[in-house]
């Protein structure tokens, strides 16, 4: 008979201390696990063409362009729905990738190690702002930019992590909480020390001045750079989690832009979904609800983490995006202490004097009191490629814990 | 008994959950009084309720 | 962002831009028809304010009102304010120095806050009745373990170190400590104390059941082994309904430990009883409190109202109708009522009746002699307790007036923390409509319970009633004495 409680304890013990460096960036279907020939992996639970909507249409459109598979967008489009290619989420190849979080074999990705458990994941780097793939563009310009990418951005930052050697994420999240970051809508002051970090080092590689400015200000006109690598981060602290025996600690929340899916730590690769949520929030100028896509990205990894929406106290200014007061931003993250089980031992918030940010979502919880986890995330624009229009705030529905309990239920208190 | 000896020599300080005028009564009288936003558990829905219980019960089996 | 969703929404508004003069921004004003020439000079650290209106005019005063939003000073407040706990686990950890906790949510969950509060060592009183007897007895156990407290389920009334908890009244500290299975009569008892000059140590509710032969008067008992060691308590005092056999014998085991006076009160139990365990047996409430008084330290207690003063007033109001109608908000003071009158008034109807009285077959149409307990289920579905609502106290009052039969109108006014704040107003206004209907009046009487530090202010609740003409009375007995001598002496007129 399993001791649940105690279950618990050991999955937040091995949250608590998990260490997630990078280690280096290698091409996807060199590194990632179980990457293959016409695999693509996409954000969310698993979901087959037929049901994706219209930005990670267009990602995989862009993705098929990109990989030349296809010479036209038509033809992309054919392509990609004629069973030719496979759709697999990147939770279940040990990565995360944000908003559409299209990843093709050749694409160069962050390989995140966590030092403590040896546990490895991974996460394409980040295009950048307004037209790109994330958000299902796929016009010359976003293949244009990927390849430069694979050909100079990732190999010259390849080389800076061979040279520099580990570079330890915890600690950049941990000071980036102290500046008024949550890492996952606002990343402008982790982007900056990543920045200084690693900027002496780019000026060492065997790159071009041209090339190294280029990757200097490619990274500098990017706030949300290191959003790539807090995913990787956060991804690889709650894999070590999985998959201890009788925890009900939420290790994944994803979605994928037409569903949102949980997974928990004592249930071993099972999907709990439900319908991904609308966004209530800011919009851009010139842009309203009637242009939003339902919630979509792997992005929630930073949630699930006890960053991102559970942190929005150590980022009032976040407010300012999502709608709200000040004190709204302190209240959700005081209410998220009430469905978690533990605060970080390293992720402190110094509007909360210094407390740890609430760790550990269990569903027994949240079931219990009927709080769900939120999140603040970007909202994309339902047609593909017409980028983020907003920012806000969302919660998963309901479904997926009430599913999740019950299958949580059924394994381990029946029969008692 | 000893515990509610020990009450007895010590400051009232109460957690009000349910009807906030009681706790509204205890703040004019100056006593530390916190009230609770109380909602019915698992939103009332008996199905998860029966869920809850069912892994309460396991735990107590172990002693919880 | 901000600024644009509040000046959409002004009058007059067809569009609105409000961003930096980043390339994004500037490729959505084109795209909107908003891009002017000048705006290709502007850089990302610029502010740009653009309005799209029926005419100047109005975009004019859209743009001064957008302007007069950006640059207004915030005050320090905000929408947001502080939140509540949502569980008892995060209360405990915010406020760890916190020892009782109060409940009074619905029965079906009141069980489950309670067993969490005892798992981790609080006191505990419930409100709430609805709590099966199994899951009573189940959280006694629990608590008795542990030596905490139980008060409930069904308690309303406690007082702690001197805090009124929950409908309590303002007394003063003192050297009597009381153990109670019933709401007002704790209030009744320790009021009455209060006025005779002497004070409250604890006073400490049981709930209804617990000296039921199935919980075993386990609450009962743990209080009392404390009151017996407990130094500031001098006298203990005991009110309830009889006790089931074999708990009483318990409780007698239990009692013979206690080397301080006991004031037992089991209503309508034989006092012989009592006083063959070697304790002290109260004939009522108020006999309670002054046998309390007189063992503790006021030798010399007696009655509230010398029984010559009541015989005097019932002298003076003479009774034209035939019948009582008493509406009570008090069960216990309503239970004593019909115990002391059944005898002299021979039949009385009642939707509670004791032992020997008659039930009233129509709850809402009296008949004969009818003492009502109006905080009973039938009467309280939909509304908060008479204590609280005295809505239907009101219309029942005036009803009775209304009815050639009724002689004599009596009610209980009680004060304290949880009642209602001006609840003889509240009735005199009754009175005064029925009056309107210009029909005779009944005589109408009063008791207050309560205390001179009460908020509601007890001399002016009384003068309240008196200037409406009503015959007020310091205690149940003395008002209930008062209903005897007035309508045996229409008897036997």
């Amino acid at each position: 008979m399993v001791d649940i409680y105690q279950a618990n304890v050991q999955a937040l013990k091995n949250i608590q201390t998990a260490q997630p460096v990078i280690k280096g960036i290698g091409k996807a279907l060199e590194v990632v696990p179980g990457m293959r020939k016409n695999l693509f992996l996409h954000a969310g639970p698993p979901i087959t063409w037929d049901r994706m909507s219209g930005p990670l249409r267009g990602a995989v459109i862009g993705g098929v362009l990109y990989e030349g598979l296809a010479k036209t967008a038509t033809e992309a489009e054919i392509f990609a729905a004629s069973g030719a290619l496979s759709y697999e989420p990147w939770h279940e190849h040990s990565g995360v990738g944000p908003m559409a979080g299209i990843c093709t074999p050749r694409m160069p990705v962050w390989i995140v190690e966590n030092k403590v458990m040896g546990n490895r994941t991974y996460c394409t780097l980040n295009e950048g702002l307004g037209k790109v793939l994330r958000f299902g563009a796929f016009s010359q310009e976003v293949i244009d930019r990927l390849r430069w990418m694979e050909m100079v951005l990732a190999p010259l930052l390849k080389e800076v992590v061979q040279l520099k050697g580990d570079i330890n994420l915890k600690s950049i999240i941990a000071q980036a909480l102290m500046m008024g970051d949550e890492v996952h809508n606002r990343n402008r002051a982790a982007t900056s020390l990543f920045f200084r970090e690693i900027a002496p080092v780019i000026l060492d590689t065997h790159f071009t001045d041209a090339q190294k400015k280029r990757v200097l200000e490619f990274i500098n006109g990017n706030d949300h750079f290191f959003l790539n690598l807090s995913m990787p981060a956060a991804k690889a602290i709650l894999q070590s989690a999985e998959w201890v025996e009788g925890s009900s600690i939420v290790t994944t929340m994803t979605r994928n832009g037409t569903d949102f899916g949980i997974r928990i730590a004592g249930l071993k690769d099972r999907w709990f979904t439900g319908p991904a949520q609308m966004i209530k929030g800011l919009y851009f100028p010139g842009f309203s609800d009637a242009d939003a896509n339902p919630d979509i990205g792997d992005s929630a990894i930073t949630e699930t983490a006890g960053l991102g929406g559970f942190s929005m106290a150590a980022a009032p200014a976040i407010v300012k995006f999502v709608g709200g007061a000040v004190q709204d931003a302190m209240n959700y993250t005081q209410k998220m202490y009430e469905i978690t089980d533990a605060e970080s031992q390293s992720f402190q918030i110094p509007t909360m004097d210094f407390r740890g940010s609430p760790t550990g979502i269990n569903i027994l919880k949240v079931c219990e009191l009927g709080i769900l986890p939120q999140i603040n995330t970007g909202i994309a624009h339902k047609d593909a490629g017409m980028g983020q229009v907003g920012a806000g705030l969302v919660n998963p529905p309901m479904k997926c814990f009430e599913d999740a309990l019950e299958a949580f239920v059924a394994k381990y208190c029946t029969n008692d | 008994m000893n515990n509610l000896l020990k009450l007895f020599q010590s400051n009232i300080s109460v957690i009000n959950v349910g009807l906030p005028s009681f706790a509204d009564d205890l703040k004019k009288q100056g006593v530390p009084v916190v009230t609770l936003d109380w909602r019915p558990p698992a939103g009332g829905n008996t199905k998860l309720l029966g869920l809850l219980d069912k892994v309460k019960r396991h735990q107590a089996k172990l002693g919880y | 962002m901000l600024i644009t969703s509040e000046v959409k929404k002004l009058p007059g508004v067809e569009n609105v831009v409000v961003g930096m003069g980043t390339d994004y921004n500037l490729d959505s004003l084109k795209r909107l028809h908003l891009f002017q020439p000048e705006m290709s000079k502007a850089t990302p650290s610029d502010l740009m304010l653009c309005v799209q209106a029926k005419d100047e005019k109005i975009a004019d005063e859209l743009l001064k009102t957008a302007e007069k939003m950006l640059t207004a000073k915030k005050s320090k407040t905000g929408r947001g304010e502080e939140s509540k706990p949502h569980t008892l686990e995060k209360a405990f950890q915010g406020a760890p120095e916190s020892n009782v906790v109060l409940i009074s949510v619905p029965g079906a969950f009141d069980a489950r806050e309670a067993e969490f509060a005892l798992r981790h060592d609080k006191h505990v009183m419930m409100f709430s009745d609805n709590v099966s007897i199994e899951e009573e007895l189940h959280l006694k156990e629990l608590a008795c373990k542990k030596g905490l407290l139980l008060m409930g389920p069904d308690c309303g009334t406690a007082i702690i170190n001197n805090v009124p908890l929950a409908f309590a009244n303002q007394v003063r500290r003192g050297p009597i400590g009381l153990v109670a299975a019933s709401g007002t009569g704790l209030q009744e008892v320790t009021s009455i104390i209060h006025t005779l000059g002497s004070g409250i140590s604890q006073a400490i509710g049981v709930g209804g059941r617990d000296l039921s032969e199935k919980v075993g008067g386990l609450m009962t008992i743990l209080a009392v082994k404390a009151l017996a060691h407990d130094d500031a308590t001098k006298v203990l005092v005991l009110i309830s309904k009889p006790p089931a056999e074999t708990t009483l014998m318990k409780l007698y085991k239990e009692l013979q430990n206690v080397k301080k006076p006991v004031v037992i009160y089991f209503i309508g139990a034989d006092p012989r009883v009592i006083e063959t365990e070697g304790h002290t047996a109260a004939a009522n409430l108020e006999d309670a409190a002054i046998k309390a008084c007189k063992l503790a330290d006021v030798k010399k207690a007696g009655p509230l109202m010398p029984a010559k003063e009541i015989d005097g007033l019932a002298k003076k109001h003479s009774v034209k109708g035939k019948y009582l109608r008493a509406l009570y908000s008090g069960g216990t003071l309503c239970d004593e009522a019909q115990r002391l009158l059944l005898s002299p008034l021979k039949e009385i109807h009642s939707n509670t009746p004791i032992k020997g009285a008659r039930e009233l077959k129509d709850v809402y149409q009296s008949k004969g002699h009818v003492i009502l307990d109006l905080g009973d289920d039938l009467f309280t579905r939909g509304k908060a307790h008479p204590m609280i609502d005295p809505s239907y106290r009101q219309e029942r009052l005036i009803q009775e007036c209304s009815d050639p039969d009724t002689g004599l109108i009596i009610l209980d006014v009680v004060l304290g923390y949880g009642s209602h704040l001006d609840m003889a107003g509240a009735m005199c206004e009754a009175i005064r409509q029925a009056g309107a209907k210009g029909k005779r009046r009944p005589v109408i009487a009063a008791t207050i319970c309560g205390t001179a530090e009460d908020l509601q202010g007890y001399e002016k609740q009384k003068q309240t009633l008196e200037e409406a003409g009503v015959v007020v009375f310091p205690s149940n007995v003395s008002l209930v004495k008062f209903v005897q001598a007035t309508l045996t002496r229409e008897a036997k007129k």
